[in-house]
């Protein structure tokens, strides 16, 4: 069974000193005719500086996107209660708020951050697996 | 109220939960089923488990109740727990099932290396669940009162054992069960009755009067007030006066109180007109532990309502028994997933209580002169529909009320349970999780016998700004910022979750007394004790740059990083599937688990930091004889990986049957035989 890590042990040698055995097993596991070459998985394997940028990549892009949702929450949200303190007869129109009207965009605001974020670990995915 | 079919009502859940508390126990077999369900449990089941869980006695009963004596203002609190859930979507909920941690201690720990900040928030953990656990005994106390006039602690001692008994005997396997079973219970109790009494509303014409502030009598209503209250009349006010008003004796006179301040004696009987306004209580009434909390509110309420968000929107992701259910998820995805599943149930959800709260404020607002605020949900059948189907839609509604002392009170029992067992008692077997159990949750049983009524919902607000001044800080700042150190760490959550315990407490003792705005700043804490929180963490962990953890890059990489990277057995650029892979196909899944957790982890943070330290939780919490096997197989291919004993922070998944304790050291040391088992 060629996916079987036991197998590869013994058949991989690569350049020595630059990973630890099974880094570098797991890292050409795929496509063991890649030997030499660097993929990023291999660098995030090695916590190269290289590597720890791509992780930071992610982060970053995961973090913009909670960001993102978080100031849409806030700008919802945010400036309700001044607005029922401005209008305090407006009172059917706080109920209708508050007791019916934000729980659709909470839960459309969630699905659309859980697409973007794994729309970006896809993407990240995608970059490290060198395809 | 009628109580002959509500009592059985009660019965009925009760039994139920247990039954299916022992379903669950039946195939709970491995200690990872017990403590993390194996973590098999897919996106739907985890779902209403974790909406069952999260639905406390303050969402079914509480917001009615707040709503009925406050005002629209008081919506602020379902929106606010139900965003909660969007925040803690938004920054925690994957990197956090990702790390492998099972408790906020074990996070704490597995981010920053540090066991002084691993007992910090061991400490704040057992703080805010027993904080949590209180207005859960209290209002099951109250709910059986007002259903069967049982003294007022019967129904606590009831939800504690039953409780008790469940979580130790089948831990979090049974839970799951139980807690999805009881939210559809809630659900439905809350929204059958409401069917029926918004058929009973329009076929009296639809009035509109609920939403008018403030709240009348509709038909002339006599109030028996129970305990001294003191009346705030902004108008004057006439009413036929049976007792003790203001220090004058009456008997059956009509009385035209003045505007101001009036004292109603204890036993005093009021009869309002229609049409009358329903007066204000001050003190006394709803509140006797925290008396200014209401008055605060008014004099400033919108300081209130925004300290109101911040704590409820950021307080959410610190709930102990809401970030135990994070790690029952498969992976990081479908952790998200059940997240926004969780949105929509309990938005759902939420859509009820505020109906209770208006249909109360026309059919039943004297109750914001008795102090029974709480209990309008169960009256409102009674009262609006009566007969044969309002008792049994009463009872209906008593059940769920009950479902959710039950649910909510078995999760944070689960969480405290937790943690005493892994930072308090000696072993963490599974017999001393059971200790721990009783302990938690005796000690919120003692505290609720003690310390009487807070008011249910204001309870769990304090418990919720505490936590969003700890926790919140803790978690955002260690999922996402890398230069965050232990002593900023322990200093952030000290100064702020301590000041905000320390405001909460001084409100609750009556300082300082008289209103004004130190009043107001005490009573709802949060909007400066989270940006201390926040703060003091980053401040104390720039100053003290040397003591970044050594491990720090690797660990966040191992939060970040999606979990195909670095498992090979997964198809590639295939999401691990996350089909609800229900739970009771138990035995495949140490073959997809195990081997993904021995190596992802693994690979991500192979380093350096000290493995002492971890290697310890691994061992001990699962019994030691039944160390999964391939976790101990791959660590020996590596050289020095502490990726795996970080992982071992966890419940392993390996079937307790499935590896013989005879043969697992020798399974262990030879990578292969395991490989290919």
């Amino acid at each position: 069974m060629p996916q079987d890590p036991t197998e590869r042990r013994v058949t991989v040698t690569g350049p020595p000193g630059r990973a630890l055995p099974h880094a570098r097993l797991r890292s050409r596991g795929r496509h063991p005719q890649a030997l030499g070459h660097y993929r990023p998985r291999t660098e995030i394997d090695e916590q190269t500086t290289l590597g720890h940028t791509y992780v930071r990549s992610l982060m970053r892009s995961q973090l913009r996107a909670g960001l993102t949702a978080l100031a849409v929450l806030g700008l919802l949200v945010g400036p309700l209660p001044l607005l029922f303190a401005a209008l305090p007869d407006a009172r059917r129109l706080e109920w209708a708020v508050l007791g019916f009207g934000l729980y659709a965009p909470l839960v459309l605001l969630a699905r659309w951050y859980v697409r973007r974020a794994e729309r970006n670990e896809r993407d990240f995915v995608r970059l490290v697996e060198d395809r | 109220m009628n109580s002959s079919y509500a009592i059985p009502a009660v019965a009925l859940v009760v039994v139920a939960t247990v039954l299916v508390g022992a379903f669950g126990l039946r195939i709970s077999r491995t200690t990872s089923d017990f403590y993390v369900a194996s973590r098999t449990v897919g996106p739907r089941l985890n779902a209403a488990a974790i909406s069952g869980e999260y639905l406390s006695a303050a969402s079914f009963l509480g917001i009615a109740g707040l709503v009925l004596v406050q005002g629209p203002d008081m919506l602020w609190y379902p929106v606010g727990y139900t965003a909660g859930y969007l925040v803690l979507l938004l920054f925690v909920a994957a990197p956090l099932r990702r790390s492998g941690a099972y408790t906020l201690p074990d996070f704490a720990e597995a981010r920053l290396a540090s066991q002084g900040v691993r007992r910090l928030a061991g400490a704040f953990v057992v703080g805010v669940g027993w904080l949590y656990l209180l207005p859960q005994l209290q209002g099951a106390g109250l709910t059986l009162s007002v259903l069967s006039g049982a003294p007022d602690w019967l129904g606590g001692v009831i939800v504690a054992v039953v409780v008790a008994a469940i979580v130790a005997a089948g831990g979090m396997r049974s839970i799951t069960f139980v807690q999805a079973f009881q939210f559809w219970l809630k659900l439905t109790a809350l929204l059958v009755p409401a069917f029926f009494l918004v058929l009973a509303w329009q076929a009296d014409g639809a009035p509109g009067r609920p939403f008018d502030e403030p709240a009348t009598f509709r038909e002339q209503r006599s109030v028996r007030v129970d305990d001294g209250l003191t009346l705030k009349l902004e108008e004057p006010l006439t009413v036929t006066v049976d007792g003790t008003v203001d220090g004058r004796a009456h008997d059956g006179d009509r009385v035209a109180l003045p505007a101001g301040t009036h004292r109603i004696e204890a036993g005093a009987r009021l009869t309002f007109a229609a049409d009358t306004p329903v007066p204000a209580a001050g003190h006394g009434a709803d509140d006797a532990l925290s008396p200014s909390r209401a008055e605060s509110r008014t004099e400033r309420p919108l300081y209130a309502t925004y300290g109101l968000i911040l704590a409820t929107f950021l307080g959410t992701m610190g709930l102990p028994h809401v970030v135990v259910r994070f790690y029952t998820s498969p992976h990081g995805v479908a952790a998200r997933r059940t997240t926004v599943a969780v949105l929509g149930l309990i938005g759902a959800f939420y859509l009820l209580p505020p109906l209770y709260g208006a249909l109360g404020r026309l059919y039943a607002p004297e109750l914001t002169l008795t102090g029974d605020a709480d209990a309008a949900v169960l009256l409102l059948p009674d009262r609006v529909i009566g007969g044969v189907g309002g008792d049994l839609l009463g009872a209906l509604v008593a059940g769920g009320a009950f479902a959710a002392f039950l649910s909510t009170a078995s999760g944070l029992t689960m969480a405290v349970a937790g943690v005493l067992t892994q930072d308090v008692l000696p072993s963490r077997a599974v017999p001393h999780f059971r200790l721990g159990t009783l302990l938690a949750m005796a000690v919120p049983l003692a505290a609720s016998a003690l310390v009487g009524g807070l008011p249910v919902a204001d309870a769990v607000g304090l418990a919720f700004a505490v936590s969003a001044s700890s926790f919140c800080p803790l978690l955002v700042l260690g999922i996402w910022w890398r230069r965050l150190t232990p002593p900023g760490a322990a200093a952030g959550m000290l100064v702020g979750g301590g000041s905000a315990l320390l405001a909460v407490a001084a409100t609750m003792g009556g300082f300082p007394g008289g209103g004004g705005s130190l009043h107001a700043l005490l009573a709802w804490p949060a909007l400066w004790s989270v940006p201390l929180g926040f703060l003091t963490m980053v401040l104390v962990s720039l100053a003290t740059p040397g003591r970044v953890p050594a491990g720090t890059a690797a660990i966040l990489a191992r939060f970040h990083l999606p979990e195909e990277l670095g498992t090979e057995e997964l198809p590639t650029g295939a999401l691990p599937t996350d089909a609800p892979r229900t739970d009771t196909s138990r035995t495949d899944a140490p073959r997809t688990d195990a081997p993904r957790t021995g190596t992802s982890r693994t690979d991500t943070s192979r380093t350096d930091a000290p493995r002492t330290d971890t290697s310890r939780t691994d061992t001990s919490r699962t019994d030691t004889s039944r160390t999964d096997t391939s976790r101990t197989g791959t660590s020996r291919t590596g050289t020095s990986r502490t990726g795996t004993s970080r992982t071992g922070a966890l419940p392993t998944d390996a079937p307790r049957t499935d590896a013989p304790r005879t043969g697992a050291p020798e399974a262990a040391a030879d990578p292969r035989r395991e490989a290919t088992r």
